[in-house]
């Protein structure tokens, strides 16, 4: 018997119990649904995140004080001096900008309005940097920051919370724990991001906010960041500044006191949490189509009961023990193919409603139902009914032909 | 006809022992038959003498206890599972009491079924549309068994039997579940698909008038050939 026949058969003996063929599939559809719509979620999770922290501006590192691999007595503070020593061309030759930053969390208001953010100190710099662009107004100047001015710009998300709108607020004023600011500007906004709220801040000069804000003494700064030449030339940056910081520093060789992250660094990080997420999730997933399996199991065995006789009658007519194994297979194959192939669309669909809700709600997390997951889930689920059809198959395969012409 | 010498089946001291918990039962005791080609036989006894033990051995369903088995020139007794199922395709036709028909499946599907398992696929369908034609029922080919009579059903199961030309057609109780007049046809057409094509008939029956139209009865009692009358 070829594959083609054995196809025919399975499909008319599945369609002449239609109920139970279609409860048993109804096994498989929920499992290999979930399992898409989990790696869905899961990939696309990963590509808002990643995406995020490839929002913060490109080709980056981070450079921060202290080193948590080591422990180390007196950490020098990273200064101003140091982020200046790095714009130099001779010693690093890869760095294209630095913007040193002074953040902490501050109170604004507004009349009656307040709300709790970060607020950044920054260099003219940090707008090139970190690919900040303004919806009205205009960013900070040097003259701005060299005077101490009192002037803020706000992230979109404070803007609403304060003004309830984002337009026509230059020329207001903000108080910033107390302390009046005018504002200068309105940022462009970014998204939403998981790690790293961007839309959710106001920026201020540099030394205003280390004057009057976060109180820092000796030019001491909390981050640098450095943005090389291109991505080629961020390991060669990254090496560069680290020789920069251990001279200004003198440190011993091996003892670090700062930290250098590359954006690289955070996007592995992110895409190990979401990956170990997606399996997490995947996996819950995956019992409930070993569940279906085993419902195919069932019901092929009492398949293999019901037609016990047919199946004496056919090793009467010459059936070898191979054929009625192929018959019965070809039928629990089927069964999980059918399954797998309705519930990649409903995955699909469950993916759609959640890309739906989570824009709804803000979240901007685009489910991606990705090809490897349709041929896994296509796989997996026809190797399901094949393992689970084998025990089935060979039981009726092995049955002695006088017993089970006999059968009643 | 010449073919009258040439046997068929032979069989040597077949024995059959079931064991049933701790008491071995001896449903075959040492028969030892030689069956002609062409030969009509009936196989008489009451129940509990062996008669069906003996239909399945000669039908290659089951393997002896002990003994030769020579089917068509093929020792038979001492092959596997699969080389069975080959002989069962190529050699034995079977006809039993309760029709065992596809339900699911057409007349013509049902007759096909057996050149499935040989292997046969160019000429399948006029083949078994040819054999149906050859028991009467040219113009039922398309027809679910649900959909045919009890006579009909049997005429089916005769010609999905035949379609393989096998060496011997056994018919366990052919007329059993019929009425006596399509009982009369069927044994009627069995008879003259003899007589047609030379196939050897072995009909397992108790009714005597079944029988009574054979050219030969084998009685059985007790596992053992009790009367062979030709």
């Amino acid at each position: 018997m070829n594959l083609g026949q054995a196809i025919i058969e399975a499909l008319e003996s599945l369609n002449s119990n239609k109920l139970r063929s279609s409860l048993t599939i109804l096994g498989i559809v929920i499992g290999v649904g979930a399992v898409i719509a989990m790696l869905a979620v899961g990939n696309g999770a990963q590509n808002t995140i990643t995406g995020s922290i490839s929002g913060i501006g490109s080709n980056l590192l981070f450079v921060m004080s202290g080193n948590s691999n080591q422990e180390l007595t007196n950490i020098e503070p990273l200064t101003m001096d140091d982020a200046n020593a790095m714009l130099d061309q001779f010693q690093a030759p890869s760095v294209e900008d630095v913007a040193p930053v002074v953040n902490g969390e501050v109170t604004v208001t507004s009349g009656s309005e307040s709300t709790a953010t970060f607020v950044y100190g920054v260099t003219t710099s940090y707008e090139s940097v970190r690919n900040y662009h303004v919806t009205e107004g205009s960013f900070i100047t040097e003259d701005q920051v060299l005077g101490k001015a009192s002037v803020v710009l706000l992230g979109p998300d404070v803007a609403k919370a304060l003004f309830d709108r984002t337009e026509g607020l230059v020329g207001e004023t903000v108080r910033i724990e107390g302390q009046p600011f005018k504002v200068i500007g309105v940022l462009e906004s970014k998204g939403g991001s998981a790690f790293v709220s961007q839309d959710d801040v106001v920026i201020v000069p540099i030394t205003t906010s280390q004057a009057r804000l976060t109180r820092r003494s000796n030019d001491r700064i909390d981050l640098i960041f450095v943005q090389s030449i291109s991505a080629d030339a961020l390991s060669q940056a990254s090496e560069e500044i680290a020789q920069i910081l251990r001279t200004r520093h003198r440190t011993k060789v091996g003892e670090d006191d700062f930290t250098i992250l590359s954006q690289q660094d955070f996007v592995e990080t992110a895409k190990t949490i979401t990956n170990v997420m997606t399996i997490f999730l995947g996996g819950i997933a995956g019992i409930s189509l070993l569940v279906g399996g085993i419902g195919i199991m069932n019901i092929m065995l009492v398949s293999v009961t019901e037609r016990t006789r047919e199946i004496g009658l056919r090793k009467a007519l010459g059936a070898r023990k191979k054929d009625i194994m192929i018959q019965f297979l070809t039928e629990s194959s089927l069964l999980s193919l059918f399954g797998g192939v309705i519930g990649i669309g409903l995955g699909w669909l469950i993916s759609f409603i959640v890309g739906r809700i989570a824009l709804s709600s803000g979240t901007p997390l685009n489910p991606v139902v990705g090809l490897d997951a349709i041929l896994l889930a296509t796989i997996f689920s026809t190797a399901v009914g094949l393992f689970f059809g084998l025990y089935p198959a060979n039981r009726a395969a092995n049955l002695e032909p006088v017993e089970a012409l006999r059968y009643e | 006809m010449e073919n009258d010498l040439i046997p068929v089946i032979q069989t040597h001291d077949l024995r059959k022992i079931y064991k049933i918990g701790e008491v071995e039962v001896h449903a075959l005791a040492g028969v030892s038959i030689t069956i002609n080609r062409g030969e009509v036989v009936a196989i008489m006894g009451p129940s509990g003498s062996g008669k069906s033990t003996l239909m399945n051995l000669l039908g290659c369903l089951d393997r002896p206890t002990s003994g030769r088995y020579i089917l068509d020139g093929e020792e038979v007794s001492e092959l596997d599972d699969d080389q069975l199922a080959g002989i069962r395709n190529r050699k034995v036709g079977f006809v039993f009491q309760s029709f065992n028909l596809l339900s699911r499946s057409t007349a013509l599907a049902n007759v096909e079924l057996p050149m499935r398992y040989a292997g046969v696929s160019k000429e399948r369908v006029q083949r078994a549309a040819a054999a149906l034609k050859s028991v009467g029922l040219a113009d039922r080919m398309n027809h679910k068994p649900t959909e045919l009579s009890g006579g009909q059903q049997q005429r089916v199961a005769i010609a999905r039997a035949l379609v393989n030309h096998p060496a011997i057609l056994m018919a366990d109780e052919p007329t059993g579940n019929l009425d006596s007049k399509s009982g009369k046809e069927i044994m009627d057409l069995l008879l003259s698909l003899n007589k047609e094509s030379g196939t050897t008939l072995i009909i397992v029956t108790h009714d005597p008038t079944i029988a009574a139209q054979t050219q030969r009865i084998i009685h059985l009692k007790d596992g053992l050939v009790e009367e062979d009358i030709k």
